[in-house]
């Protein structure tokens, strides 16, 4: 048992006499484990939150039967089913208006709600009395109540009615209330109807759903992801694909590290091996110091992970709630699995950064057998056979963006691009110094492009993982701006009005619009309203927009028939969004079936118009013929148009005579401001993610550069020794590293133009359903490319100017030392 | 106590096979120092490597105190390397990020058989008590190489094997090495056998074997 810690410890002395190279080796370690589980804990925390809104909902978890052709259905068909054994349970669900916002009501029976359906026992064991028995109550998370800025036991106004005493459920998803169904159906204005028959998981033999409800009912059977899962899975895919890419650059770090230790410590191993210590056991004892060293980078890994984390957890939830509505509680709460994941992921990150090391040290011969002088032919090679597999995964990547037809595919044709670049970028070094060697004619020009490419094998991982953060940013930089400009320009017509106001309730609607009438500066009066229903069991949102030349001049259409707007004021016409269209692969001149709660409305499809950040899919009809076919649909909604001079007077007018706020009343400037804010804010995640994966690879460049200064001096110290100042020296260093950055940031330009279009043209399509157009931003092309070669030039500093002030005695050493 | 017969071994070279030893006869008695010396590629360094193990021969024995070397497999030889050999490199060979004290008891650590009288008779004998916390950078190639003599005898082991030991030193400082490593080979008793280019240093030792184009002149 000594023996193995004696060889530990004489392994470990290494590190001691070599502490910048431990501290690259945990700095590699600790930003790969770091970055990836702090992306990991974000997600985990997303699940966590969807998991509470599944629950809640008892959603797509939970087999539910829904009207075949209407939004809702006859209360009967509950009693039917339950009387023929059905183990169902109604539920009702609708929005409601609380100081003018929209929160989720869902309406349930809490004596039949399946086991299974997350919060039923809660609401049973709460007190089933209370909230069954009038006044009732509303369940509500903390969250929404701190929304509402309300306290336990208050009872706020909703559609016009006074709803039940709030009660806080920790449990419970932000932004739904939870009530009593009897409750709910007053509230909502649809008495006897029901939204949805919860099926519980019971055996017992029951009747055909046909001989009970006829063709009233369609059964949807549960999935194993829920609605939200399913919408937010690119995004999450994302910010793993960004995990992953940071971890693998912080792995490169680590590469190097154990690279070069172990080239330094062969000499040590070797007198192991020749002072007895088996192959076996050398090896052995390598991987406990590796799986230590692991360890202690992992742990501290962790706790960085779970700083970064609870950083960009705010911009995270905001992403989430801005692309998908989905409601992240601002806190972190991770479960043991993390942090043994977390330990897992830097062990094996390690083990795989040094597979190439340890089995080195396995096949390494006890006798030092003679250095090969032909490490040029050895590289050639190499080269070749690197080059021949990225030809191999850039026609991987060709072929999946002809036959692919799925965000995986999407995603995989990235990683195969990104993949294939970084296999190829040394070969590319290789031909251009070689290019730059072939025009030199000085002797020191000549050397100076023969050490580059010397140094190539030592450099090649560091400035891959330049390569790769390049592109990257270069990509989803460009792909942001894209998206930024197509934003600002579709945010112009989409909000045309020059007020928005949004009213308590339908009655208060009312009395605005009657005062609007008198007001000589208002233009025009534009109601708007807004159903939830669902096409092909989809949840969907049907629009209604008031024909007015503000919509027909402005409406951000993409393509339509001829007077697609005319077409739609007899009501049996839509637009649709590129969402839906593309989802559900809807084109112009189709005809569509929309569930309402008079019975199915069809339309013919005569536009499709641009509906960025939208996760449901939306219908845009005649106003007027929203209200008819959804009779139950909020009309607190109004635009106006107003005479610019006009609008800040009105506005104050309108909050003084109805008691608004900023919430409820808000100018076209204020609503673009606030719009654009929420975009930037979506995308402040990856840009903080871009920014972390750009500065490890400028640690991984700094750390390489470091490693090699020591493994230099011999190829250095000639030159010193026959008349190169230590300045001159030192300069043609630095030089050597801002040529190979420089290539290498040339080359990530064009890959990084690739990747963008691969996100819009691509992964967007898939994910979100939307295609931006691509643009190409010089400016930011060069600004990437002087952040490169600053962080190159950082990275070269501290090894250039310790050189640059090595002491003479150092270098005389190295002719001494040579082993 | 070691005896090696009929010894064979080639290397492939540029496509060739190199013989380099062609059947090498070879006796260490025990407490007996044998230099070997020759011309440079005759095969001394390889005959020195086979018998430590460090390499496996084409055919041939090795036999160490009734234990038969060329038999082994890996972790035999680095069992035999551990607990019956001593060696020591023109090189050094020593661990640079260990001090002189600990590279010192590596060996006799590892080997199980640390005795602290005999090291610090060690350490006395080579002149090494001010140079314990020193690392081997810190050390001249003479103070190193007492370093590795002492390291190799440490565990005290059956025989002593030492490749050009004096081949990176001064005249001066290559007798006092070696004037050392003879003192403390009969100190302990074991055998010792040297390969050395230096007809002088060949000289002072028991008995002399010359290789001559891979077999014993």
């Amino acid at each position: 048992m000594r023996r193995p810690l004696w060889i530990l410890a004489v392994l470990l002395s290494h590190w001691r006499r070599h502490p910048m190279q431990l501290a690259t080796l945990l700095i590699g370690l600790i930003s790969a484990t770091a970055l990836w589980s702090g992306v990991q804990a974000l997600n985990q925390q997303a699940r966590f939150a969807y998991d509470r809104a599944a629950a809640t909902f008892g959603g797509a978890r939970t087999a539910v039967l829904v009207g075949k052709d209407s939004a809702t259905f006859p209360q009967q068909l509950f009693v039917d089913l339950r009387r023929a054994g059905w183990p169902v349970s109604p539920m009702l669900e609708g929005r409601v208006q609380i100081d003018g916002r929209s929160f989720r009501l869902l309406g349930v029976e809490p004596v039949t709600l399946p086991s299974e359906v997350g919060n039923a026992p809660a609401v049973g064991r709460g007190s089933l009395q209370s909230f069954v028995t009038p006044p009732g109550e509303v369940l509500v998370a903390p969250e929404t109540l701190r929304d509402l800025g309300l306290k336990d036991g208050d009872r706020p106004q909703a559609n016009g009615l006074t709803l039940p005493p709030l009660r806080v459920q920790a449990e419970l998803a932000p932004g739904a209330l939870i009530v009593d169904i009897g409750i709910a159906q007053d509230i909502l204005k649809l008495p006897g109807q029901l939204s949805r028959l919860l099926v519980g998981k019971s055996k017992a033999p029951h009747a055909t759903l046909e001989s009970v409800a006829g063709d009233k009912l369609r059964l949807v059977e549960p999935s194993a992801e829920s609605d939200l899962e399913r919408l937010t899975d690119s995004f999450h895919l994302n910010l793993t694909a960004f995990g992953l890419l940071s971890f693998f650059v912080g792995l490169f770090i680590v590469n190097s590290a154990i690279g070069l230790a172990f080239e330094q410590r062969l000499p040590m191993l070797r007198t192991l091996r020749a002072c007895g210590v088996s192959a076996r056991m050398l090896n052995t004892v390598l991987v406990i110091e590796l799986v230590s060293l692991a360890l202690v980078a992992g742990l501290i890994g962790l706790v960085c992970g779970y700083f970064i984390a609870a950083a960009l957890l705010p911009d995270v939830a905001a992403s989430l709630r801005g692309l998908y509505g989905a409601q992240i509680p601002g806190q972190l709460s991770l479960k043991p699995v993390w942090w043994f994941a977390g330990i897992a992921i830097s062990i094996l990150g390690a083990l795989a950064a040094a597979a190439a090391s340890l089995a080195k040290a396995i096949r390494m011969p006890v006798l030092a057998t003679a250095q090969p002088q032909a490490w040029q032919q050895a590289q050639r090679r190499w080269l070749m056979l690197q080059s021949v597999a990225a030809l191999a995964v850039f026609a991987v990547a060709a072929a999946l963006v002809q036959f692919g037809d799925s965000l995986i595919a999407g995603f995989a044709v990235l990683a195969a691009l990104m993949l294939g670049a970084a296999l190829i970028l040394p070969m590319i070094l290789q031909i251009a110094l070689a290019l730059g060697q072939r025009s030199a004619r000085a002797p020191v020009g000549i050397w100076f492009w023969a050490d580059s490419r010397q140094q190539l094998s030592g450099l090649s991982l560091a400035l891959m993982a330049l390569l790769l953060a390049l592109a990257v940013n270069v990509g989803v930089g460009t792909m942001v701006e894209s998206f930024s400009r197509t934003f600002l320009v579709w945010l112009d017509g989409r909000l045309a009005a020059d007020v928005y106001i949004s009213a308590a309730s339908d009655q208060q609607a009312k009395e605005i619009k009657a005062w609007l009438r008198d007001r000589p500066e208002v233009q025009a009066i534009l109601p708007g309203g807004r159903a939830d229903t669902q096409l092909g069991g989809t949840p969907i949102e049907v629009l209604g927009l008031p024909d007015h030349a503000t919509y027909r001049d402005n409406w951000p259409l993409l393509e339509s028939t001829a007077n697609a707007w005319i077409r739609l004021r007899p009501g049996d016409a839509g637009l649709i969004s590129e969402q839906l269209s593309r989802r559900m692969k809807l084109a112009i001149g189709d005809h569509i079936e929309v569930p309402a709660p008079g019975g199915s409305w069809p339309l013919e499809i005569v536009g499709i118009y641009a509906d960025y950040g939208n996760p449901k899919g939306q219908i845009a009809v005649n106003f007027a013929a929203l209200t008819r076919h959804f009779p139950q649909t909020p009309l607190t909604r109004i635009g106006l148009r107003v005479a610019p001079d006009h609008i800040a007077p009105l506005i104050t007018a309108l909050q003084e005579k109805f008691g608004l706020d900023d919430r409820n009343v808000a100018d076209q400037a204020t609503m673009k401001r606030e719009s654009k804010r929420v975009f930037n804010r979506t995308f402040s995640v990856t840009a903080a993610l871009n920014a972390f994966t750009l500065g490890v690879a400028g640690i991984a460049l700094l750390t390489s550069l470091l490693t090699l200064a020591n493994s230099r001096l011999p190829q250095l110290a000639p030159l010193w020794a026959i008349g190169l100042t230590r300045r001159r020296l030192a300069a043609l260093e630095l030089l050597k590293t801002m040529a190979v950055a420089l290539i290498t940031a040339l080359f990530a330009l064009p890959l990084g133009l690739l990747v963008a279009w691969c996100l819009l043209a691509i992964v967007n399509v898939k994910a979100f359903g939307w295609r931006l157009p691509f643009h190409v931003f010089p400016l930011q092309l060069i600004e990437l490319l002087a952040v490169a070669m600053a962080a190159a030039l950082c990275a070269a500093a501290l090894p250039v100017a310790r050189l640059a002030r090595m002491q003479p005695a150092t270098l005389i050493r190295t002719f001494a030392n040579e082993r | 106590m070691l005896r090696v017969t009929g010894l064979t071994k080639s290397y492939r070279s540029a496509g060739e096979d190199v013989a380099v030893l062609r059947g090498v006869d070879l006796t260490v008695a025990t407490g007996e120092s044998v230099a070997l010396s020759g011309e440079s590629g005759s095969g001394k360094s390889t005959l020195l490597h086979l018998i430590a193990g460090l390499d496996a021969a084409d055919s041939g024995e090795i036999a160490l105190a009734g234990l038969l070397v060329s038999g082994l497999n890996d972790a035999g030889r680095a069992e035999l390397r551990r607990d019956r050999l001593g060696l020591v490199f023109q090189q050094f060979n020593l661990i640079p990020s260990l001090t002189v004290a600990d590279n010192l008891v590596f060996q006799s650590r590892i080997a199980g058989r640390h005795d602290a009288a005999w090291h610090d008779e060690l350490i006395e004998r080579l002149g090494l008590k001010n140079l314990l916390k020193r690392y081997p950078e810190q050390l001249s190639g003479g103070q190193q190489q007492r370093v590795a003599i002492g390291r190799a005898l440490a565990p005290k082991p059956l025989l002593l094997l030492a490749d050009e030991p004096t081949g990176n030193l001064d005249e001066d400082t290559a007798d006092e090495v070696l004037h050392l490593a003879r003192d403390l080979v009969v100190r302990t008793g074991c055998g010792f056998l040297m390969v050395t280019h230096s007809a002088r240093l060949a000289a002072t030792l028991d008995r002399q074997v010359t290789l001559h184009a891979g077999v014993v002149a």
